[in-house]
């Protein structure tokens, strides 16, 4: 931390920065280089670089220097009945830079009926006005219909947002019909989006919650009962079934228990595209909580899915997130004050539900994952910043140390301790999910933008520096496999003819036909191709006898067949 | 094969009392030797050197194998569709069924929407009685849900002996019913003890791929299949248990025809849920490649749902599965249609009239496919052909075991017996049999319903109407005992906190919907009854230990801060909040 040149100058507002000495951590390999950044941008990486007199060096003294953290899902400033969260775009976004991250991404919550298109606007007018560092936007479709679909393609278009989340909670708010996620998907990846999905099956617990509050269970702990794990691994169930029909690359937002993480395991095993995204809270801390006698504290817990009663969850996400299984992180920080979560206090339906965690993301899983030996930090690197990139379409701009890539980097100090708590923490909550909780590692130095925002402990952030980083549809990391897939699945109809054979009377009083509503366009998934082997495979289930011909009349003798007239094509056999 | 004390030459009996002598009897938990005596339709000895009367007819079967006789759990015989009407009537059916050695059904009660349970239920009566050549019983469908059906259900439990309902996953805006619904069914059964059946296929998904498919220009029965992929299925499963584990119900899947939908079955099993999986002749037998055979009539003929999976290597996964307890039961969903009748359907798959036929083949298919090349015992085929339907169903030990008092429906098997299945020689009335051409080892020599003897030396001897309806209670012990086990442990209680006192935030009065805008909730002042006598699904306890866990954390007193300015309430403070 000295000055080449000029020195003494407080605070540093040059666009060239050096930092020297550092290991450089990729998500694919660490080395030793130095990092010259000018104008936002890195500019070279090497030893010896020759750069321009005047320039802000740091020493990174052997220091990991990693990518910016990309926190994918994040609350800030959300309007909720007319209040809003309490950590706004600054106050978030300031949050999220003094734990090391360098980039969010929100949730645009539009009301069910309302445009998505000015909801998205209004979320730009109210991050570009004060968030702090990059930013970019998921778009959530609350009700579905055509100029739903129009502002979905639009914004795919020309708002540069590339991902929508649905819901399958919230029964008569937000939740979806299966018929409509259908649709959903179906467009989705015909234009190349990625569906996100907040899974939970919401009739269930519409009645759970109806049960609970009929017992007289009022307080958070009816909040976690109402809403077994159960539901939430039975709706990404769900929800992987729909993806995989309609070939739609899928996200799982917040994997907060272990069936719900099995779930998404076994699927990628199965081939399935669906990335995981379990979040701070559910790596962190367990749903015990829930029970505590302080009812403030009980209700800080509150979010939906709810964390797990099982303690052993946090252990175990954190080693299916080591072994690739699961994705991404995110904080899904969405903070209320103790006197909003008290709108909820005679009744758990009511309290509004999110907890912090941008803060605390980095750290923590260092802390989980790397200190404990389940992953390494190139591995950290992948799920803290690489991953979310590449799903947002927006790597190798961001997510890696590059030439060429934004300059949003984190000197990460391994050693560094710190305990969580409320008085010390960056968000405007009472309450600290993590409070008390001791994690080794911690960023030293934090570069957003090519400027230095935290130094010897200081945070300097400048609230509305922020830019909307716009993503492009059909991100490879997601599209390349689903493209191959939509080229083999080809599905074609057997050529027989007419069926000439007699046909009963019958009343359309019932019957299979499907009586859907608004229909997209189709896509096409992979279905294996049996029309070149059905042939000679019907042969095969009776090897015990001579393989019935089709064209060998099968007929009992009662019954008599009138020939139509013009004589038979061969396509029945009935003669 | 048989003699006659006493009277010989009568050509056809009509004597009550019977004696099998030197038979290998084979229950479910073992196999012995004995003879046994019947008379008047139940089982009154068994031993050696049994004093039995004179004039007696005697069977020997010489060491043979004597089994209990085949329940098929799933037949849906004499079925409306569209104003037709399946091929195989109650008579022809059961004939059917005899023939191949099973003793009873258990016919499906299909009723149409707007039709009263009870009507439906006595149609079927009325239909069986008249036709039956075996012992039979019903489940009942439940195709809508309203608050009458409640009331309905409770009568066909109490007063007509009925411990089964099933409910449709599939058939969207027909017999689909929701998430919701399916919930409040399922307490309704738990409540009443009976078991909850489960048509699962995800009909949502289905009525989106059936027109994708259309549209693409396939309208024959490769349609049919490509427009209900096995995951649909394994979907829906799914759900289900999700639902039962919820409501504390215990579960029964018809028709498994999938690999991944029986994996669903055997990994919840594998966690505790009570769950039942029933695959089908079809699907242990043949598989869907020949949805796209050139013949049409022959493709149709495979139309059922869910469908034949194309996978070839299904129906000996489905097998192993079976034969290893993850799956139970077998039935054989027979509903047949003629070929004119299958042709509503010719220009669009999505018409065709849906099964395939079964009732006959199943007990030698499932020798052939599992006892012969070792996948089970003899015991264990027992089992899955017989006293575990009779678990399930609360039959047993009337059907389903060789006791003393239980009923004669017996099978002398022959293990060595080859027969090439055709439609020429099956006992249907339809044209195409699925299995054509397949051969199979294992049959039944004698069969023997009611203490009669229905087939012997290759002819039946079956009378129409002579079926009796078997009425079942609810609370089977096969199923119940477990339930009852863990509604008893689980007692929900809530944290008591007083009152919080602290702040709160004005909200502006759109109400947040998500609390519970029920449907037709069923009667409330009963749930809540019901709940305190035995309630719901097993939860771990936490709230003794919920405190001292959560006691990690240092700030229960003061996590305040420092900008927040709290006032504190006249009165002062309860310890509730932490704040001020």
């Amino acid at each position: 931390m000295s000055y080449q040149g000029k020195k003494n100058i407080p605070k540093i507002t040059s666009d060239r920065l050096l930092i020297k000495g550092g290991r450089i951590v990729n998500d694919d390999q660490s080395f030793h280089a130095d990092i010259y950044m000018e104008d936002g941008l890195i500019k070279q990486i090497g030893d010896n670089l020759i750069v321009p007199g005047g320039v802000k060096t740091i020493e990174a003294n052997g220091k990991m220097v990693i990518p910016g953290g990309i926190d994918i899902h994040t609350h800030f400033q959300m309007p909720y009945r007319g209040t809003t969260t309490v950590d706004d775009f600054a106050q978030g976004s300031k949050a999220a830079l003094a734990g090391g991250t360098t980039m969010i991404v929100d949730h645009v919550m539009p009301e069910p009926g309302a445009s998505l298109i000015e909801a998205h606007d209004q979320w730009r007018q109210w991050a570009d006005e004060k968030a702090c560092c990059d930013y970019s936007l998921h778009v959530d479709i609350t009700h579905w219909n055509d100029s739903v679909k129009q502002e979905v393609d639009n914004l795919i278009k020309e708002k540069g947002v590339n991902s929508f989340q649905v819901y399958m909670a919230y029964k008569d708010y937000y939740q979806m019909s299966n018929s409509e996620l259908y649709e959903v998907f179906t467009f989705l990846a015909e234009r190349g989006g990625i569906a996100q999905v907040h899974a939970e099956n919401g009739e269930i617990i519409a009645e759970e919650q109806a049960r609970m509050l009929q017992m007289g269970i009022t307080g958070p702990e009816g909040h976690v009962l109402s809403r077994p794990e159960e539901l939430e691994a039975e709706a990404v169930f769900r929800a992987i079934t729909i993806a995989s029909q309609t070939n739609c690359p899928l996200y799982v937002t917040r994997v907060m228990s272990k069936s719900a993480a099995d779930i998404i395991s076994q699927a990628r095993k199965k081939g399935n595209v669906v990335f995981g995204e379990p979040i701070t809270a559910s790596l962190g801390t367990d749903g015990t909580h829930y029970w505590s006698k302080n009812w403030a504290k009980a209700a800080s817990f509150v979010t939906s899915p709810p964390l797990s009663p099982d303690p052993t969850t946090p252990d175990y996400l954190n080693t299916l997130l080591s072994s690739g299984d699961l994705s991404v992180t995110g904080s899904a920080h969405c903070t209320f004050s103790v006197a909003q979560k008290a709108i909820g206090k005679d009744d758990f339906t009511q309290i509004p539900e999110g907890v912090n965690g941008v803060e605390e993301r980095m750290a923590l899983i260092w802390d989980k994952a790397v200190t404990t030996g389940k992953m390494d930090e190139n591995m950290f690197v992948a799920v803290t910043s690489t991953n979310a990139a590449k799903i947002l379409n927006l790597y190798p701009r961001k997510g890696r140390i590059a030439v060429g890539s934004d300059a949003d980097l984190v000197i990460w100090d391994t050693d560094a301790i710190r305990t969580i708590t409320a008085k010390t923490h960056n968000s405007a909550a009472e309450y600290n999910i993590f409070e008390g909780v001791e994690l080794r590692g911690a960023p030293l130095v934090v570069i957003c933008q090519g400027k230095i925002v935290l130094e010897d402990g200081n945070l300097h952030a400048t609230s509305g520096v922020g830019r909307f980083i716009p993503c492009s549809p059909f991100p490879d990391f997601a599209y390349k496999r689903i493209k191959a897939r939509k080229q083999l699945a080809v599905l074609r109809a057997v050529p027989r003819g007419m069926y000439d054979g007699p046909v009963s009377e019958f009343s359309m009083s019932r019957g299979g036909t499907p009586s859907a509503s608004a229909r997209t366009s189709p896509t096409k998934q992979p279905v294996r191709n049996l029309h070149q082997s059905g042939f000679s495979l019907a042969g095969n289930p009776a090897p015990c006898g001579p393989p019935t011909p089709d064209d060998i009349p099968i007929r009992p003798a009662g019954r008599r067949i009138v020939v139509p007239p013009g004589g038979r094509s061969n396509i029945t056999s009935l003669s | 094969m048989s003699g006659y004390q006493g009277k010989k030459n009568i050509p056809r009996i009509t004597s009550d009392r019977l004696l099998i002598k030197g038979a290998k009897i084979v229950n479910d938990d073992q196999s012995f030797l004995a003879d046994i005596y019947m008379e008047d339709g139940v089982i009154k000895q068994i031993g050696d050197n049994l004093i039995v009367p004179g004039g007696v007819k005697i069977i020997e079967a010489h060491g043979r194998m004597v089994m209990p006789g085949g329940i098929d759990v799933h037949t849906r015989f004499q079925m409306p569709d569209r104003g037709m009407v399946a091929a195989d009537d109650f008579y022809q059916g059961t004939r059917a069924a005899l023939a191949g050695g099973t003793t009873m059904i258990i016919d499906h009660v299909v009723p149409e929407p707007g039709v009263s349970l009870v009507a439906a239920f006595k149609q079927w009566r009325e239909w069986a009685d008249s036709k039956s050549c075996c012992d039979y019983s019903l489940h009942v469908d439940i195709t809508e849900w309203n608050k009458g059906n409640q009331e309905e259900m409770e009568t066909l439990v109490k007063d007509h002996g009925v411990n089964s309902f099933l409910v449709y996953l599939a058939y969207k805006d027909v017999f689909q019913l929701s998430d919701s619904q399916i919930y409040e069914v399922f307490s309704v059964i738990r409540d009443l003890g009976a078991i909850a059946q489960v048509h699962a296929e995800n009909g949502d998904i289905i009525a989106e791929e059936q027109r994708r498919i259309l549209e693409l220009g396939i309208t024959g029965p490769e349609g049919h299949v490509l427009s209900r992929p096995e995951e649909v299925e394994a979907e829906a499963v799914n759900r289900a248990v999700t639902i039962a584990n919820q409501t504390n119900c215990p579960l029964y899947i018809t028709k498994v025809m999938s690999k991944s939908a029986a994996d669903v079955i055997a990994l919840a099993r594998k966690r505790g849920a009570v769950v039942y999986g029933e695959p089908i002749s079809a699907s242990l037998g043949t598989d869907g490649t020949h949805y796209w055979s050139k013949n049409w009539a022959k493709a149709a003929a495979f139309v059922t749902s869910p469908p034949l999976s194309p996978d070839p290597t299904t129906p000996d996964y489905l097998n192993s599965l079976l034969s290893c307890g993850d799956l139970q039961v077998t039935g054989s969903a027979h509903c047949t249609f003629h070929t004119s009748q299958r042709a509503v359907g010719k220009d669009n798959f999505s018409l065709i009239p849906e099964g395939t036929n079964g009732t006959e083949e199943r007990m030698s298919l499932i020798w052939d496919k599992c006892v012969v090349t070792g996948k089970m015992d003899e015991n264990q085929f027992v089992a899955v052909t017989s006293t575990n339907a009779a678990k399930i169903f609360n039959l047993y030990p009337r059907k389903g075991r060789i006791a003393v008092g239980s009923d004669a429906d017996l099978v002398l098997w022959d293990p060595d017996v080859t027969k090439i299945i055709s439609a020429k020689s099956h006992n249907l009335a339809v044209e195409y049999n699925i299995f054509e051409g397949t051969e199979v080892r294992g049959g039944p020599l004698v069969v023997i319903s009611q203490g009669k003897i229905v087939l012997e030396e290759g002819s039946l001897h079956t009378t129409e109407g002579c079926g009796r309806y078997i009425s079942r209670k609810p609370f089977p012990d096969h199923v119940y005992k477990r339930i009852k086990a863990r509604s008893r442990l689980t007692e929900l209680r809530g944290v008591p906190r007083g009152q919080y006192d602290g702040p709160v935030c004005e909200v502006t009065v759109t109400p947040k919907v998500m609390s519970t805008v029920s449907s037709v909730k069923t009667s409330p002042a009963k749930q809540q009854q019901q709940q305190q006598q035995f309630t719901h699904q097993p939860v771990r306890n936490l709230h003794q230990s919920g405190f001292s866990l959560s006691g990690a954390q240092i700030d229960d007193n003061v996590p305040r801060r420092t900008t927040q300015r709290i006032v504190a309430p006249p009165g002062g403070k309860a310890n509730i909040t932490s704040l001020g």
